[in-house]
């Protein structure tokens, strides 16, 4: 469970993020949701220790994240940042290698080999293995990035809006193998999404902010009400159900 | 013409002028007023066509911060010369000089600068940073490649190109000087003539065209303007890299428009300004020796740097 | 010992290969190039001949070797560092700070042991680098050519210092010195210090995947549990040490450490652990030709090395830069 209480970010004066207090569960699916400028990337990114919160406390099963050690965190969480803009040609495969240096800093064993495998072949990157970063589309480089942390193999991933870049179908399965992940692994997995429909209609829980406060939190199936997401988004959301799966409609 | 702020420029710079030659008089007062008139006259020379070819650089770059020397104008001029110096050997360029050198140097430069800067303008055009860039690395090029071709020299002819590298306000070459200033009225009267059409030509090809100016003959003759001003400035003096960016910078500030026909002359009274009020402090005052130009780069440069971590360049 | 690119080496190891098969013949080539001639039929036999070589020739091409190397590392280290194609220590301002505590140095102490020179001007650099690294964190990274651009803005600024210094201080000539690469002083003695430029480049091969993993960026890094800081401050300390070496026994040598990385990288990619040894061995076989051009073209009078290398580099730097929209 990540546990956090108090949190506060940015200036007094103009914060970010202000008492932020949720409970993320571990072995789910959580999405952050909520409009744009509410504080969903920069709750992501101080969790992910990208940043370092102004107050409060962050905690991850029970370790401090703010007090622990940077080789430690990166067995504990992967994290895929939004913006992925590489510079340097580097190779499909060996990115995804690099996703078990903190298991191996650098020297490769069998098993860090099959990791590398299982994860190029579970996120369709087997044709692109041999292709510089720099050769790639946005969402070929968004998946490879992703395989990069699921090869990390740790409890926690933390994806910051990972279907931007996506197709329909890539969107699909990606969602598909986060809970694949969570149920048949016992991974927490932490996304920003954008899109209301893959939210609740893939995760289990849902952490909604607004101006830099929690608006809402918990199941998906008790927290995300019509009612509440209107006035999470001042827009009109209407929950249907068709064909025993839930929608938000909100086009017209 | 009577813009207030041109006219206190220009008692500014009268009065920088008169410091500069009266300051300190003594001995046989007649041929020291010979020697600073003919500094002065330089100083004025390279001061004013230092500013007016960076402002035409920028019109028909369409942007503030070039200047031609940042692009490698200077650093052509240089290779020129010691390419001249080289192929003909000491002894022939020396034959070649005073008035009918400076008219060769001057006719080579033009059509090389055209060829290079045509080319790379146009393959460059919609990228600003990538323009600079490679005239950045052009100029290193050409640097090179002058002193390369000082290696391959005789010493006889090093010395003579040597004496040329450095920029110096004090050794002026007179027959240089007074082509310079022919050439000089010559652009003058080019501008007087046509600074109106500037004014579109800045706002870009596409619109300047639509509104019929025949832009690619005017940013040809624009750009030979621009090769006969860093000619003149740098044959007096050497060169000074960020000079320009100096004067369109305060020009800019100081006259708030677009119009050529005030731009141009406040940049170049404030040129000029720069260069006597800078070397007057530096003569008389200060006691220290041909170091004005290394001042100039270094505010030049802090310039440079204050405007693009600013974001004035992206 | 099984590496990232356990699956295929074969094409970085046929790089290697071809270095060092190009590399053999020219530093042989090196030994017998020179003022005096050295007749290879006699040479073993002919004590005179002998001492050439010990003193003279065979510390010159290694001193080319190795500042070839070292440069070309420190340029591409400074590359995934900034993250940015374009730089090295002659556009980061790093080889103009040193000069400037080389200069430093010699007016307030001019009797100081080299060695004490080199830390002043590593020291010097090392601040100067560092200025740099902020002034770069003020551009967005996706600004690919500012960041180069005011480097080299920014390295023009502090030579500006320098030269001023120097003409106050009457030492023009010395910066001349510094400014022009160049190996003809190299006598067995004068070169040792590249040594240590030499081991520093080794030292880097060890943190090879540091670097590598630094080149994704700050988040990319934390995330895999890299100390980002400790690597920044590793790669900069390296980068400062070996210019500052290379500036203090033979001159500034510009566009090694831009064109060789680029060009590998082209071949091969970033993964300095396939690609490093390429780096350093097409630098040191770069530098080498235009040494030995040098001392060729205008015989028995020399060109430095620094300016043959600096007009080929100018071009191949053109030709990355226009070429790179066209190329994609």
């Amino acid at each position: 469970m990540i546990d956090i209480s108090g949190l506060s970010y940015g200036p007094a004066a103009n914060p970010i993020l202000q008492n932020v207090s949720a409970e993320i569960p571990a072995g789910r699916v959580t999405a952050l949701i909520g409009p744009n400028g509410a504080g969903k990337s920069t709750l992501l990114k101080l969790i992910a220790r990208q940043m370092t919160p102004a107050g409060g406390s962050i905690r991850m099963d029970g370790l401090d994240l703010v007090q622990a050690v940077p080789a430690v965190l990166a067995r504990k969480m992967a994290v895929v940042a939004q913006h992925l803009s590489v510079a340097s040609r580097v190779r499909v495969r060996d990115l995804v290698g690099f996703g078990r240096w903190p298991h191996s800093a650098g020297r490769l064993g069998p098993a860090d080999h099959a990791a590398i495998a299982n994860a190029v072949e579970l996120f369709d990157l087997g044709g692109l293995q041999e292709r510089f970063l720099d050769e790639l589309s946005g969402g070929q480089r968004q998946r490879a990035f992703i395989a990069m942390a699921y090869a990390q193999d740790t409890d926690w991933l933390l994806l910051d809006e990972p279907l931007n870049n996506l197709d329909l179908n890539h969107a699909r399965n990606l969602m598909a193998q986060l809970r694949h992940l969570a149920e048949a692994q016992g991974k927490g997995i932490v996304i920003v999404v954008h899109d209301l429909n893959y939210a609740i209609s893939w995760s289990d829980h849902v952490v909604a902010l607004r101006d830099g406060q929690v608006a809402f939190q918990g199941p998906v199936a008790e927290a995300a009400t019509a009612e509440r997401l209107s006035a999470l988004y001042q827009t009109p959301v209407a929950i249907t159900r068709l064909e025993g799966q839930v929608f938000a409609q909100y086009h017209r | 013409m009577a813009d207030r702020r041109l006219i206190v420029l220009g008692c500014l710079l009268a009065a920088a002028a008169a410091l500069f030659l009266f300051w300190g008089l003594r001995g046989p007062t007649a041929y020291i007023l010979e020697l600073r008139l003919v500094k002065l006259a330089a100083l004025l020379a390279v001061g004013a066509s230092a500013g007016v070819a960076t402002v035409l650089f920028q019109t028909i770059s369409q942007n503030r911060i070039l200047t031609p020397s940042i692009m490698g104008f200077d650093a052509l001029f240089l290779l020129l010369q010691t390419g001249l110096v080289a192929g003909l050997g000491a002894a022939g360029a020396s034959r070649i000089s005073g008035l009918p050198g400076f008219a060769l140097e001057t006719t080579v430069m033009l059509g090389a600068a055209l060829v290079l800067f045509t080319s790379l303008l146009s393959r460059t055009r919609h990228d600003i940073q990538l323009m600079v860039l490679a005239g950045v690395v052009l100029g290193v090029m050409f640097r090179t490649l002058t002193a390369f071709l000082q290696r391959l020299m005789e010493p006889s002819e090093f010395t003579m190109v040597e004496a040329r590298m450095f920029a110096q306000f004090s050794g002026i070459d007179r027959s240089a000087l007074m082509a310079g200033l022919g050439l000089m009225a010559l652009a003058a009267l080019w501008l007087v003539r046509h600074h109106r059409v500037l004014d579109v030509a800045a706002l870009g090809r596409t619109p300047a065209r639509s509104l019929g100016v025949a832009y690619d003959g005017l940013q040809l003759r624009v750009l030979c303007l621009i090769a006969a001003l860093v000619s003149v400035a740098t044959a007096l003096v050497g060169p000074l890299a960020f000079l320009g960016l100096l004067v369109t910078s305060l020009a800019h500030s100081l006259m708030q428009s677009h119009r050529h026909a005030l731009l141009l002359p406040a940049a170049a009274l404030i040129g000029a300004l720069i260069l006597v009020a800078g070397q007057t402090v530096f003569e008389r005052l200060l006691h220290l020796q041909s170091t004005l130009a290394v001042v100039i780069e270094f505010c030049g440069g802090l310039l440079f740097l204050v405007l693009l971590v600013r974001g004035k360049i992206r | 010992m099984a590496d990232l690119a356990a699956p295929n080496t074969a094409a970085p190891r046929r790089w290697l290969l071809l270095a060092a098969v190009l590399l053999v013949p020219l530093a042989l080539f090196s030994l017998l190039v020179g003022a005096g001639p050295l007749p290879l039929d006699t040479l073993l036999s002919d004590p005179q001949a002998l001492r050439v070589l010990a003193v003279s020739r065979i510390p010159r091409t290694a001193a080319v070797l190795l500042t070839g190397a070292a440069m070309a590392v420190a340029g591409v280290i400074m590359q995934l560092l900034v993250r940015n194609r374009f730089v090295e220590p002659g556009t980061t301002g790093t080889s103009e700070a040193a000069m400037l505590g080389l200069l430093a140095v010699t007016l307030l102490a001019p009797g100081a042991p080299i060695l004490v020179k080199m830390l002043a001007a590593a020291g010097a650099a090392l601040a100067g680098t560092g200025v740099f690294m902020l002034l770069a964190r003020c551009i967005p990274p996706h600004q690919v050519l500012l960041i180069p651009l005011s480097g080299l803005v920014y390295g023009g600024l502090l030579m500006a210092v320098a030269t001023f210094i120097a003409i106050e201080g009457g030492l023009l000539q010395y910066l001349g010195v510094w400014m022009s690469g160049e190996f003809s002083g190299i006598l067995a003695g004068r070169y040792e210090l590249l040594w240590l430029a030499g081991g520093l480049a080794l030292l880097a091969y060890f943190a090879a995947d540091q670097f590598t993993i630094a080149g994704l960026g700050r988040d990319v890094s934390l995330n895999l549990g890299l100390r980002y800081g400790q690597v920044l401050g590793f790669g900069i300390i390296t980068v400062s040490l070996v210019s500052s070496l290379v500036i203090v026994t033979v001159g500034m040598l510009p566009f090694i450490g831009l064109v060789v990385p680029n060009l590998v990288s082209r071949l091969m990619g970033d993964n300095l652990r396939e690609s490093l040894p390429v780096v350093a061995a097409a630098g040191a076989g770069l530098l080498l030709v235009c040494d030995i051009l040098g001392r060729l073209l205008r015989y028995p009078y020399e060109i430095p090395a620094g300016t043959v290398f600096g007009i080929f580099g100018a071009a191949v730097f053109l030709y990355l830069l226009l070429g790179r929209r066209a190329g994609g």
